[in-house]
């Protein structure tokens, strides 16, 4: 008989031989278990050896050059953006830009489109559980141009309440920016039914993709966003690089972002024409290993198969809830297994989260220890800091079981 | 480099056949390739049947550039506006009959594209219309 979950589950133990860091030791005779993936991924050896390739046999600035090197270099430059667009179905490689990463992306669209088309008292409405990254922005703007600011409230569930959401959408608001999946609480929010009433309202949309993108299938066109913004270094690919996906027409009628070489089509002393999208946003050499780095990671994730890593990690937080709220005077944050991803933030009575992770440590277990860059969430729950587990395609219930005893042990020195 | 520079290319950027421009003219349009600095404008004369009866170029910038607007401009003479609007990025590879890597073929399709743009009447020139 066949057993039909074998054929979708992943092999963790062939993904983890892909992973040279799961080779080391974090202290002598103590593996590593990274539950860490939410802050960044490990990368596999196909992600290092393309970079490394790139540097060692085709290394040139992109665009300008004429000889083989350059050619190459650009080609492969392209065909990143090529393979982003198509990772995340959007129309066309023009509508994919390369920034830094999802802050930086989410900057460009506050201080390009924001700046361009809001006005006094227009309103941007964000929520509760958003990363300072798609907070911050939107407070500077606010500083400067005089737009209003409101939020979704979060529920005591986790969830984004969306009542409330209907009657914000009543004052017209400009933008609603927000994040597909709580980098704390793990929850995963409508996003199509989001855009949808946003764009009923009359609404421009952007998505915090940081946490979506990485771990299960985002579909552009299927969301119908305006903007979609994400790190490579999240989703097994490098730092240095993420995405601002826009719909083109939405990108063709903003105002260049940073001004400099390669965004421009014609320069005088005193004035300039930009360049055609994708390059208008930009500016000066991009990030070229990082962009092959980021191709291969793509690669990689999608050979896996994202609907697998979704179920997998689907399994794997269920498994770790379960174990968790089995310890005495621990409490996990958000929602029940199915409304979130891969992610367990928890605070243990008594116990300062910076110490539970030192101690976790000792026994070879990565977790993240603090406000996680969203700290009105945790203002919310009126709790300082937490303790943050989370999973990704190479972790196991193995890994979970290391986590627990090591909180068992955390229990033992402080209890 | 022989493969690059076939003599028909050599031969149309030494002694190009259409280049000059036309006063009046029914459409002109102009572009600049900012990766190289290749400049191209075209302009048309347009018949009574819609169909291109006088073309010119004139520009600035290297061979493959220039002697692709000189092949497009006499491959365009006598055919109709609908037909100018079909030719693609495949068309101009034929007709240089060369492999180009992504930063030389923004010199090739430059002028399809200034072309283009002329005809479709539009206010700026996109890589868009040189995709197919």
């Amino acid at each position: 008989m066949i057993d039909h979950t074998l054929k979708t589950a992943l092999d963790v133990a062939r993904i983890k031989m892909d992973f040279p860091i799961f080779k080391r030791e974090v202290h002598p005779g103590v593996p590593l278990v990274y539950l860490d993936s939410t802050a960044t991924t490990q990368k596999p050896i196909q992600v290092i050896q393309a970079m490394d390739e790139y540097y060692r046999s085709y290394n040139a600035n992109v665009h300008r050059g004429v000889h083989t090197l350059a050619e190459e270099a650009t080609a492969a430059y392209e065909a990143a953006r090529q393979r982003v667009a198509d990772f995340i179905n959007a129309r066309s490689s023009r509508e994919v830009i390369f920034t830094r990463n999802t802050t930086e992306s989410l900057n460009l669209v506050a201080l390009t489109w924001g700046r361009t088309n809001l006005q006094e008292d227009d309103l941007v409405v964000l929520s509760e559980m958003e990363h300072h990254s798609n907070l911050v922005p939107w407070q500077m703007l606010s500083a400067e141009k005089g737009i209003r600011l409101e939020f979704i409230p979060v529920t005591k569930d986790g969830l984004l309440d969306l009542d409330f959401y209907r009657k914000l959408l009543e004052q017209m608001p400009r933008l609603v920016s927000f994040t597909h999946m709580s980098n704390v609480l793990g929850t995963i929010n409508p996003a199509k039914e989001i855009v949808r009433l946003a764009h009923q309202a009359g609404a421009v949309t952007v998505i915090d993709g940081a946490q979506s993108v990485p771990h299960f299938p985002v579909n552009v066109q299927d969301l119908d966003a305006d903007f979609l913004a994400f790190s490579a270094h999240k989703i097994c690919g490098p730092t240095g690089i993420g995405v601002l996906y826009g719909k083109v027409d939405i990108l063709n009628a903003m105002p260049p972002f940073l001004g400099g070489g390669e965004m421009i089509k014609r320069v005088l002393l005193r004035s300039f024409t930009p360049n055609e999208l994708p390059h208008k946003f930009e500016a000066g050499t991009p990030a070229i290993a990082e962009a092959i780095g980021l191709h291969a990671a793509l690669d990689y994730v999608n050979q896996v198969g994202m609907e697998r890593i979704a179920a997998h990690e689907q399994e794997v937080i269920s498994y770790a809830l379960e174990r968790l709220e089995e310890v005495p005077e621990l409490h996990v944050l958000g929602p029940e297994a199915k409304y979130k991803g891969g992610v367990a933030a928890f605070t243990f009575d008594g116990v300062h989260p910076h110490d539970i992770a030192q101690v976790l440590d000792q026994s070879g277990v990565a977790v993240r220890a603090g406000h996680h860059c969203a700290m009105p969430l945790h203002e919310k729950y009126k709790i300082p800091a937490t303790t943050r587990a989370s999973f990704y395609l190479y972790n196991t219930t193995d890994d979970v079981d290391r986590l627990i005893e090591g909180i068992y042990n955390v229990k033992k020195f402080f209890g | 480099m022989d493969d690059l520079y076939r003599e028909l290319i050599i031969d149309r950027y030494k002694n190009p056949h259409f280049r000059g421009s036309l006063e009046p003219h029914d459409i002109s349009f102009e572009d600049d390739n900012p990766l190289c600095g290749d400049h191209i404008r075209i302009d048309l004369r347009i018949d009574g049947n819609d169909c291109v009866s006088e073309v010119a170029f004139d520009g600035h910038g290297c061979a493959i550039s220039q002697a692709t607007a000189d092949l497009l401009a006499e491959s365009v003479l006598g055919k109709s506006l609908v037909e100018v609007k079909l030719i693609g990025k495949q068309d101009i590879l034929d007709m240089l009959g060369i492999e180009l890597g992504p930063v030389r073929l923004k010199c090739a399709l430059l002028s399809l594209k200034v072309l283009k743009a002329g005809v479709y009447g539009l206010g700026e020139a996109s890589d868009e219309l040189v995709e197919n």
